[in-house]
């Protein structure tokens, strides 16, 4: 094995694509493999995206004409959005039979289903890149793209979307039903059915920016700071009962405590996306008031994550997976929570709105909440689909691959947050309260030595995690193999004494 | 768990979250209706589209203590008068427009989009226009052909040429200024708004 190994490094990926034993893995498992697998190559393709855009704000010549700026930026924040979701998908699909105890219901449609949603995608992402714009009518928004951030894909891609949704919805909602509901499971359903029922919300078209803008928010908003929140909780909630053995009513009181103040804040935190669209001045005080809420149940979250973690002496049975999960608690508070409430209130806001402070705020937001917990999960996929296998302490190399990878993506991470930050600072000090939001204020922002400063250090973090992700990948592809001891064994602790 | 405490019970947060998610859900219902009510073409806040007609500007309310747009004399878009019906179709051509050419992954509007080009909330009343009078024109040249009429300021970070018609040019410039009549609340703080009308 060794030899081989070192004739041929290309073996474990070839070994990847090629020996796909996943006859031990139940439909829904395996299922979620292919989601998994989709999602890292959109991640990848966000990677890759991200880079090409960042690397515009340095040398703005660099693809002019051929992709430009936007068309990378737009490819970049769909990659994301999908490969998330894709990850969420593939992470209920792991865990349904084993919450429900039953086999997966509809495995046939749920797996025709894969196949649809994922050459729709292909489609939508080959159209971004080779016709990019179109005309302005409706046949554009129909077929080529919508153009409003986020939720750009065209209007045929979204009622795909939703059939989609909806084929999902009932595999998992009828696969509870059949089988058993627990809290974990009443609360995932109910929140798809909100998920999926707020994507209606950004399906039609209307002349008044501010009401498309009001809507618009709906879907964003309510989706990224209320409803995925939600979701990951349900499968944080799970993933802390498999990987350390968590009490199943400690989790389920937590999730429930979690959704009350979610919920609670983070509805009617929508209201800070309203300060300066044109909606009523009430919008101010409501959206400042709640939105500043938001952190609790964040912080919240870290001290479920590591209370449990450390009653169990952090003893798990996937050591890669429980890094991550503790990474999405911390990431989740910092970059939804402390990054979102710096300038969540509308006297600071009013300057760092539209700014390079969002842009701070977006990536560590995104990665530290959603990013991570999906890595968690395909780490708990992948010691199954490996046999159970051992997967803590005392790994082969000492787990090298799987730290540095970790290192590198939270480090880089963090870095392109805090440079984005600074050309933050700079930009809403020299272009808007000095400059007075002019266009020549803004490109005197964008010229600051320490804006551009802080662009090229995004840059090299952007390079950073790069690294990190390569390495993610082959950890992936090879952690596991050839490993012959089974998996730690995990007990819930005894009730809580006093 | 007799002896657990109500407030540690899975029962009280269960019911917790469920009224309060709820309660939530019910507020936001209603401020929608009100929200949607004001912000309907024509209203207070956003006005109607016919307001292409007329000059626009942008100026200190003692009051709100903030800047608002007030909406002046007669000074219609491209020298043309038109009907409300007339100036919602060219707006609506222009938003589309703004759609179908993803501005919004480059550009902001109201603040909201990508980071790589200036926001576009005030773009009618830019004093980089110089004078009313130059106003339209410079903007069609520069819709048209951003390339040779680039305006850059020194950052080499051009617009690409995007095929817009004469036709989405107009709209476009419709949009933009209806887009600079919608109260915001004070955003862009500071803005200082071209000279118009002997102002």
């Amino acid at each position: 094995m060794a030899e081989a190994a070192i004739t041929n490094p290309l073996r474990p990926a070839l070994d990847a694509v090629a020996a796909r034993d996943t006859s031990s893995l139940s439909a829904g498992q395996r299922l979620a493999l292919k989601y998994f697998l989709v999602a890292m190559v959109l991640f990848v393709a966000q990677m890759l995206f991200g880079l090409l855009a960042g690397l515009q704000f340095l040398y703005p010549e660099f693809l002019y004409g051929v992709l430009d700026f936007n068309v990378n930026r737009m490819v970049h924040i769909n990659a994301m959005i999908v490969w998330m979701l894709y990850g969420f998908i593939g992470s209920i699909y792991w865990l349904v039979e084993d919450e429900a105890g039953v086999e997966l219901v509809g495995a046939k449609l749920a797996n025709i289903n894969f196949w649809v949603l994922t050459s729709a995608v292909a489609v939508v992402v080959v159209v971004y890149l080779v016709v990019q714009v179109g005309p302005g009518n409706k046949m554009s928004i129909w077929f080529i793209n919508e153009g409003r951030e986020y939720i750009e894909a065209p209007r045929w891609a979204d009622i795909g979307i939703v059939v989609c949704m909806g084929v999902f919805f009932y595999t998992v909602a009828g696969t509870f039903m059949k089988g058993r509901w627990s809290g974990i499971s009443g609360t995932l359903v109910l929140d798809l059915i909100a998920l999926a029922g707020l994507y209606l919300a950004g399906m039609f078209y209307t002349t008044n920016l501010s009401v498309d803008q009001y809507w618009w928010w709906w879907v964003v908003h309510l989706w990224v700071e209320a409803t995925w929140e939600v979701l990951v909780g349900c499968i944080m909630a799970w993933g802390l009962m498999k990987t350390l053995g968590a009490r199943r009513e400690i989790v389920t009181t937590w999730l429930y405590i979690e959704v009350a103040m979610m919920f609670g804040a983070g509805i009617l935190g929508l209201g800070h996306h309203y300060f300066w669209i044109g909606t009523p001045e009430y919008w101010l005080g409501i959206g400042g008031f709640f939105s500043a809420l938001e952190p609790i149940p964040l912080v919240a979250m870290v001290v479920h994550a590591v209370y449990d973690a450390g009653r169990h002496s952090f003893q798990s049975r996937n050591h890669p997976a429980l890094a991550w999960l503790i990474a999405h608690a911390f990431g989740n508070f910092l970059g939804a929570g402390v990054w979102g409430f710096i300038h969540t209130l509308p006297q600071i806001n009013l300057y760092t709105h539209g700014t390079q402070w969002t842009t701070s705020h977006g990536h560590l937001a995104f990665f530290g909440a959603y990013a991570t917990i999906v890595i968690a999960f395909i780490y708990i996929a992948l010691q199954r689909w490996r046999g159970d296998v051992w997967m803590s302490g005392d790994l082969p190399d000492r787990g090298w691959k799987w730290k540095w990878s970790l290192g590198l993506l939270n480090v880089g991470m963090l870095g392109m947050t805090i440079a984005l930050l600074i050309a933050g600072y700079e930009q809403s000090f020299i272009e808007r309260a000095i400059g007075g939001s002019t266009w020549a204020a803004y490109f005197e922002g964008q010229t600051q030595p320490w804006f551009v400063q802080g662009m090229q250090w995004r840059m090299v973090f952007g390079v950073v995690m790069t690294a990190g992700l390569v390495l993610l990948l082959w950890d992936f592809l090879t952690i596991g193999r050839g490993e012959t001891r089974l998996a730690k064994e995990v007990h819930a602790p005894g009730p809580h004494v006093g | 768990m007799s002896n657990e405490v109500w407030w540690a019970s899975q029962d009280f947060w269960r019911k917790c979250a469920i009224f309060v998610t709820a309660g939530m859900f019910l507020v936001l219902i209603l401020l929608t209706f009100h929200s949607l009510a004001a912000i309907t073409a024509g209203q207070d806040r956003v006005p109607a589209y016919s307001v292409i007609n007329h000059r626009i500007d942008y100026v200190f309310d003692e009051e709100r203590n903030m800047k608002v747009p007030v909406i002046g004399e007669e000074a219609p878009l491209f020298g043309e008068v038109l009907t409300e019906a007339e100036a919602k179709a060219l707006v609506d051509l222009g938003k589309l427009t703004v759609q179908a050419k993803n501005c919004m992954n480059c550009h902001t509007l109201l603040g909201n989009g990508a980071y790589y080009a200036p926001d576009l909330t005030k773009a009618w009343l830019d004093p980089g226009w110089g004078n009313e009078q130059a106003r339209e024109l410079l903007m069609t040249m520069f819709l048209k052909d951003p390339k040779t009429n680039a305006r850059t300021y020194g950052t080499n970070r051009r617009m690409p040429d995007l095929g817009v018609t004469d036709e989405e040019v107009r709209g476009v410039i419709a949009f933009l200024k209806w887009m600079s009549a919608v109260d915001t609340n004070g955003f862009p703080q500071g803005f200082e708004p071209l000279p118009q009308g002997g102002s």
